[in-house]
């Protein structure tokens, strides 16, 4: 069998990021799995990921302590050479995407991105927006990816992996710093792992009251479309689409969003969606299980009374 | 300053794809080509910084002669040289990133900027490849610190910033979670996302003198790169429709069809 080896992502505050459990999905389908984390102290995340896998090489340093690309690339290679690894992947998350293209280039390596499917060799992955899927091969010894966490079940714990801990090389490099992240905190749950998203658009005019106050009746996560986050309405961090974030909740509410193939590219995989839109030709109302042509500021307080009554 | 920036032909944004009956490639006909949006937005940003730190920003293309159109445009916003990398055939990331390398190694430039990804392929490896062949650090998905609707942006202030002495620059990243602030030291690598500015239009007289400036040819052969893809595509298709839906005469309507048909709330 071959042997797999999945980069482990945390989050902000050190804990195990969820989109490592879906890589590890995708990976198992793949060989034998093991994981690397990265850390100043890797050892309580790596102790985490056991459960999950064959072996975790838990690798703590200094230079470890914020993730840059030119420390994590050759650490990651360096442990895919010592176990022989044939594949080498991460969860498509942005730190997934500016990661493992380094890391395939260390290691030269052909890398599929954004994988949706795994059946024998052949990879599964979306172009042109989502509009084309293709089936891919990758011809060299070793193979990269990074997987599309909505297409893969959240792992389940396989019992009875091994720690072995390691100290990977100071790369002594300099070309690039870490100087500092700004956090964007929100009291809502992670729009990727929400069962409901509630999103605006445009339409919207840049006034999320009713979008937040929906999406707290119902403890959903907000997203939204390009045009509100490049005016500054919302945060980057809530672009649902082809650029942005890709999401497949049980239900996707879009209010005042046209439906551009780059925003369908994010959301279609939603269970059921619900379109709210006053423009009746929307292409929004193509791909919405239930299309509602209202003014939002009218639908949304009237929904959101709705649902609490129906309680 | 010295900037080499990438301008990829690819299919209007805009268009619908179809996928061929062979299921081995789209449908050509009617479609438009354009610059890679965030190619566009790598000239446009180039522009910026060298309107602040002058020296010449350089465009490269790979592909066969329609490239030419998406040089072109890149010289009409303002580039002063394109180098056109005449090639026919399938490439993968990794055959354009080796190309590139050799076009650098060639231009020597400060700072490569590229798109973080193309809409076609939608890959988003090419920059980072680049940089770890070339040794350099890399910052991707560079957005501005403020919204696109900001005075910065109405005053075309780069996102990308450079320090004194120019010698390094600080670029402030899209990340999952907030935005991350990087210090890379030239030469490196940057790849954009969509929030780093709003590209300027090419004028008419920008349009004319594009067509005097230098546009320089080179081949894979010439470059000593061996280009043969790694990665095969063995079949296109379409994803399945979603099943259509039907329109809610009333919000009343749509909770109960959300209670008791979707089941989702
Ligand atoms: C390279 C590239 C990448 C892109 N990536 C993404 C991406 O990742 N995500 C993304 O979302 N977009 C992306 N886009 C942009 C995309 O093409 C669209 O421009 C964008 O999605 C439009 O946003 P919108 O639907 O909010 O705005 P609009 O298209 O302007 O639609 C606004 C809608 O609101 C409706 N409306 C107005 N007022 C009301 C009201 N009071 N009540 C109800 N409805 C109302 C209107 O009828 C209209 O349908 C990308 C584009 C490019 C070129
Ligand atoms: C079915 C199919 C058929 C193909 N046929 C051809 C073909 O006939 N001819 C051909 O040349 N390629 C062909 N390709 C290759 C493909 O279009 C890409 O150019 C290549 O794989 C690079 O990947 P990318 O653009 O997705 O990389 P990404 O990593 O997404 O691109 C990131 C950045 O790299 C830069 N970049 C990428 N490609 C170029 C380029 N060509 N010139 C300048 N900058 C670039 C751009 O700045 C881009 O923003 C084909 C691909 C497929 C799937």
């Amino acid at each position: 069998m071959a042997t797999v080896l999945v980069v482990v992502e945390a989050q902000p505050d050190g804990q195990l990021k969820k989109a490592t459990l879906n890589a590890i999905t995708a990976a198992r389908q793949l060989g034998d799995v093991h994981a690397v984390v990265l850390a100043k102290d890797a050892s309580a995340l790596a102790a985490e990921v056991k459960d999950y896998v064959k072996v975790v090489h838990a690798g703590s340093g200094a230079h470890l302590e914020h993730y840059l690309a030119e420390n994590w690339a050759p650490a990651v290679a360096d442990v895919a050479k010592s176990i022989n690894a044939e594949w080498v992947g991460a969860a498509a998350t942005q730190q997934g995407r500016d990661l493992m293209p380094r890391v395939a280039a260390r290691l030269n390596a052909a890398m599929a991105s954004d994988i949706m499917a795994v059946n024998g060799a052949t990879l599964t992955r979306p172009m042109w927006a989502g509009a084309v899927i293709a089936e891919v091969t990758l011809s060299t010894p070793v193979k990269c990816f990074s997987v599309r966490t909505t297409e893969f079940a959240l792992a389940d714990k396989s019992g009875g992996g091994e720690v072995k801990a390691f100290a990977p090389a100071a790369t002594g490099q300099t070309h690039a710093q870490f100087v500092e992240f700004k956090e964007v905190k929100s009291a809502r749950p992670e729009l990727t792992e929400a069962k409901i998203v509630v999103s605006g658009g445009r339409g919207t005019k840049g006034d999320f009251k009713e979008i937040e106050a929906l999406a707290d009746e119902l403890n959903a996560a907000v997203g939204a479309s390009r045009a509100v986050c490049d005016a500054g309405w919302q945060p980057n961090d809530l672009q649902v689409g082809q650029t942005g974030k890709v999401v497949a909740p049980q239900l996707y509410v879009a209010a005042g969003i046209s439906g551009a193939i780059q925003h369908l590219a994010g959301m279609k995989g939603s269970k059921t969606i619900v379109a709210i839109n006053k423009d009746a030709e929307a292409p929004i109302f193509q791909v919405a299980d239930y299309g509602l042509v209202a003014d939002l500021f009218k639908a949304l307080p009237e929904l959101r009374a709705a649902l609490k009554a129906a309680k | 300053m010295k900037i080499l920036v990438t301008a990829k032909r690819v299919e209007d944004p805009e268009s619908k794809i179809k996928v061929d009956a062979a299921g081995k490639g789209i449908v050509k006909d009617g479609l438009k080509y354009k610059i890679n949006p965030f190619d566009e937005i790598a000239v446009e940003e180039a522009l910026r910084l060298a309107a602040k730190h002058p020296g010449d920003v350089v465009a490269v293309s790979i592909g066969g002669k329609e490239v030419h159109e998406q040089l072109r445009h890149a010289l009409a916003m303002g580039a002063t040289k394109a180098v056109w990398v005449n090639h026919e055939g399938p490439l993968d990331q990794m055959g354009v990133a080796r190309l590139l390398q050799k076009i650098v190694e060639k231009e020597k430039p400060d700072l490569v900027i590229l798109g973080k990804q193309s809409i076609d392929d939608d890959q988003n490896q090419v920059g980072q490849y680049l940089a770890e062949w070339l040794g350099w650090g890399q910052a991707t998905f560079a957005s501005k610190a403020d919204s696109l609707d900001s005075e910065n942006e109405k005053n075309k202030v780069p996102g990308v910033i450079v320090g004194d002495g120019a010698k390094t620059v600080d670029v402030i990243r899209e990340v999952d979670g907030g935005l991350n602030r990087l210090r890379l030291t030239l030469p490196a690598v940057v790849t954009t996302d969509l929030r780093l500015n709003q590209p300027r239009y090419a004028s008419l007289p920008g349009i004319m003198k594009a067509k005097s400036k230098p546009l320089e040819e080179q081949t894979a052969q010439g470059l000593g790169v061996d280009v043969a893809p790694k990665i095969t595509v063995t079949k296109l298709s379409m994803p399945p429709a979603r099943k259509a839906g039907i329109k809610v005469p009333d919000v009343a309507t749509l909770v109960t069809k959300l209670k008791t048909e979707a089941k989702v709330v």
